[in-house]
């Protein structure tokens, strides 16, 4: 029964948006894409660091492994520069199959572990790559409208934190 | 001052800031609103940007230049398969025309792909994210000053972060409000910014960028054969035929030949010098805009290198030929999303592309008026009656298009904000005023490193501002200029 309630729509429906919190680049081997592993404190009371950060390991192995630089990828580009590039109008690149692969990932951690806690995780893609949102939700009963007001504040300490150097 | 005190007005500053942008972002939108059909993502790009075919073709604003460089191509090969290629297939080998158009048709597939395509342009922040960004500046602000002064005080634009073990400094874009990532910059004639930003080329009429680099190499590398190709066959041509029947009649037999050959004999030197250029510039795994500014060079320390170079010349030809390529980021032909049912609900009306409205642009709506207010008094004020000319003329503001009255007053007045007025009106001058600066910055060749300006700065001075506007003056005419440059560097370099 709990899980029926805490699926994303009814999640959406029932309990209002409290703050986002941001999980932001790490480019400290370069550009290739990868998010800090760092724990947020806002999430402190909502999940346990471990499962937060096994899933931002999951990601950035996923990012790893679009962006890696072999053999196929290799491939890939030299069969593309041989057609002048128009094979990409009828083939889909490996980095799009492996965006596919995060959506679906996000989707269902989103169902399984972050919904029923009250959070939702955001498609970096959407969010242009730069930053893993994460919106907290609280129940609509138990939170007026100055609490939205008053953990949006707080984050900002906490904001800090999740994007330091 | 207490702190808290001092922080409180400061937060509402931050918030107005962005809400003023939101709040202005459905008037830059160049087409209509009135569509009751769901809305495509390119239809509300806030770049400057022209869209074709439902979003599918993405391209600068000013195309003029492009239309020159296709009827260029395609008028001097069309001369070549049309008047000399019967001759050279029937006195030489059939292979001639199918090599030229083999190359022809690569040159053309490549140059497309360039100009139609997405460079890598970074979607701007959404509201949270500003917001977010905002509050974390502030903070090391706070820390950093002690909080001391109190009352609004400008963030800190740059961001340093060890990439390799270099220290890189992320400069914040004001435009787009978010930390540029390394290596991305902002285009100031798109007003994106565009990761691992190349430059801006007016021939293809695109930025080149992280997306469309290899197919801009690809098409000066392929350009540069083709022309080789063409000019030696028509010299071929014009000295069998005055072995036949004389030089001057040779020229008279062939017209097209002298055209040709004239055309090929110009563009020739600058093509294969820019492809060997940027040849160069992918086996050390840089950007030209990194080139021009000196940003890996020795001479700025020993220490100074390359941290996205992989060490050796062939891993950097693949990496940026053959690596992976990466999405478009902006979902030009996706819909836009109405507002998700926990927020209030599209009350105002504003879409953003991608976004979801945070709570806290709503409860702001007062304040952003409050400072519209202030930009169109200070819009009124005497002081600013001396430039508009240029700015209009000059600066395609998006204002230009669909807004009339008080708005375009509205663009005309954010160059020059007073020094009188509040701090918020300040800041939504400073939107656009940081374009201009960009384009101060990115074309500064001699200085290596661009002006350390205080960060967030107000142009105050009119002696500023006045530089500033000069540049406006010259933008259209600085592509060139650059393109020139880079010439004359690889003329240089290759003396």
């Amino acid at each position: 029964m709990a899980t029926e309630v805490h699926s994303l729509q009814e999640l959406r429906r029932s309990a209002s948006l409290a703050t986002k919190v941001f999980v932001q680049r790490d480019y400290s081997d370069g550009t290739t894409c990868q998010f800090q592993t760092k724990f947020p404190p806002e999430l402190e009371s909502r999940i346990e660091r471990q499962l937060f950060e096994e899933t931002v390991k999951t990601l950035n192995s996923f990012y790893a492994e679009a962006e890696k630089i072999g053999g196929s990828s290799y491939l890939e580009g030299c069969l593309a520069c041989a057609t002048a590039y128009f094979i990409f109008l009828c083939m889909e690149t490996h980095y799009e199959k492996v965006l596919k692969k995060i959506s679906k990932y996000i989707q269902e951690q989103n169902e399984k572990i972050y919904a029923p806690r009250g959070l939702l995780l955001t498609d970096p893609l959407e969010r242009g790559m730069r930053v893993i949102e994460i919106s907290i939700y609280e129940d609509r009963c138990s939170s007026g409208s100055s609490s939205s007001g008053s953990s949006s504040s707080s984050s900002g300490g906490g904001g800090g934190g999740a994007g330091g150097r | 001052m207490t702190p808290g005190s001092g922080s409180g007005p400061m937060k509402d500053c931050e918030y107005s800031q962005i809400s003023t942008h939101s709040s202005s972002s459905p008037m830059e939108s160049p087409h209509k609103k009135k569509k009751p059909a769901p809305k495509r993502k390119w239809e509300v790009f806030p770049g400057r940007n022209k869209f074709f075919c439902n979003g599918r073709i993405m391209m600068a604003r000013q195309t003029g230049v492009f239309y020159l460089t296709l009827v260029l191509i395609l008028v001097t090969s069309g001369l070549f398969f049309a008047f000399d290629c019967p001759y050279l297939s029937e006195n030489i080998t059939p292979a001639i025309p199918a090599i030229g158009g083999i190359l022809f048709f690569f040159v053309m597939g490549t140059l497309l792909r360039t100009s139609f395509s997405d460079p890598g342009v970074l979607p701007r922040a959404t509201p949270d994210e500003a917001a977010d960004l905002e509050r974390q500046i502030g903070n090391t602000e706070d820390i950093a000053n002690g909080s001391s002064s109190g009352g609004y005080r400008p963030p800190p634009r740059t961001k340093e972060v060890i990439i390799n073990g270099q220290t890189v400094k992320l400069k914040y874009c004001f435009t787009c409000k978010i930390f540029r990532p390394p290596r991305a910059s902002h285009c100031s004639l798109c007003d994106n910014c565009v990761e691992r930003f190349d430059h801006h080329c007016p021939w293809v009429g695109n930025c080149v960028g992280k997306r469309n680099y290899r197919f801009f190499y690809m098409f000066i590398l392929s350009l540069s054969f083709l022309t080789v190709f063409i000019f030696a066959f028509v010299i071929t041509h014009v000295i069998l035929r005055s072995q036949q029947t004389g030089f001057l009649n040779a020229l008279k037999d062939s017209p097209a030949s002298v055209l040709e050959a004239v055309v090929c004999f110009f563009s020739v030197w600058s093509i294969v010098g820019l492809s060997g250029f940027h040849t160069y510039l992918i086996s050390s795994n840089q950007t030209t805009n990194e080139d021009i500014k000196g940003s890996w060079s020795n001479k700025r320390g020993k220490e100074n290198y390359n941290p996205y170079s992989y060490g050796n010349i062939f891993t950097n030809c693949c990496a940026a030929l053959c690596g992976p390529l990466s999405p478009s980021l902006i979902d030009r032909r996706g819909f836009i999303q109405p507002d998700t049912p926990q927020l209030a609900g599209p009350s105002n009306g504003i879409t953003m592309y991608g976004a979801t409205q945070s709570q806290s642009n709503m409860c702001d709506q007062d304040q952003c008026i409050q400072s519209t207010k202030f930009v169109l008094q200070a819009a009124a004020t005497p002081l600013l009656q001396s430039e508009p000319s240029i700015t209009s003329e000059e600066l395609p503001l998006p204002g230009k298009t669909t807004i009339s009255g008080p708005c375009a007053t509205l663009t005309l007045g954010q160059p020059t904000p007073p020094s009188s007025m509040p701090n918020l009106t300040s800041d939504s001058g400073l939107t656009d005023m940081i374009p201009l600066k960009e384009e101060h910055e990115g074309h500064q060749f001699l200085t290596p490193e661009e002006a350390p300006s205080p960060p967030g700065m107000l142009p105050s001075g009119s002696p500023i501002i006045h530089s500033h506007t000069m540049h406006v003056l010259s933008l259209a005419s600085q592509d060139s200029l650059h393109e020139d440059s880079v010439r004359g560097l690889v003329k240089l370099s290759s003396v």
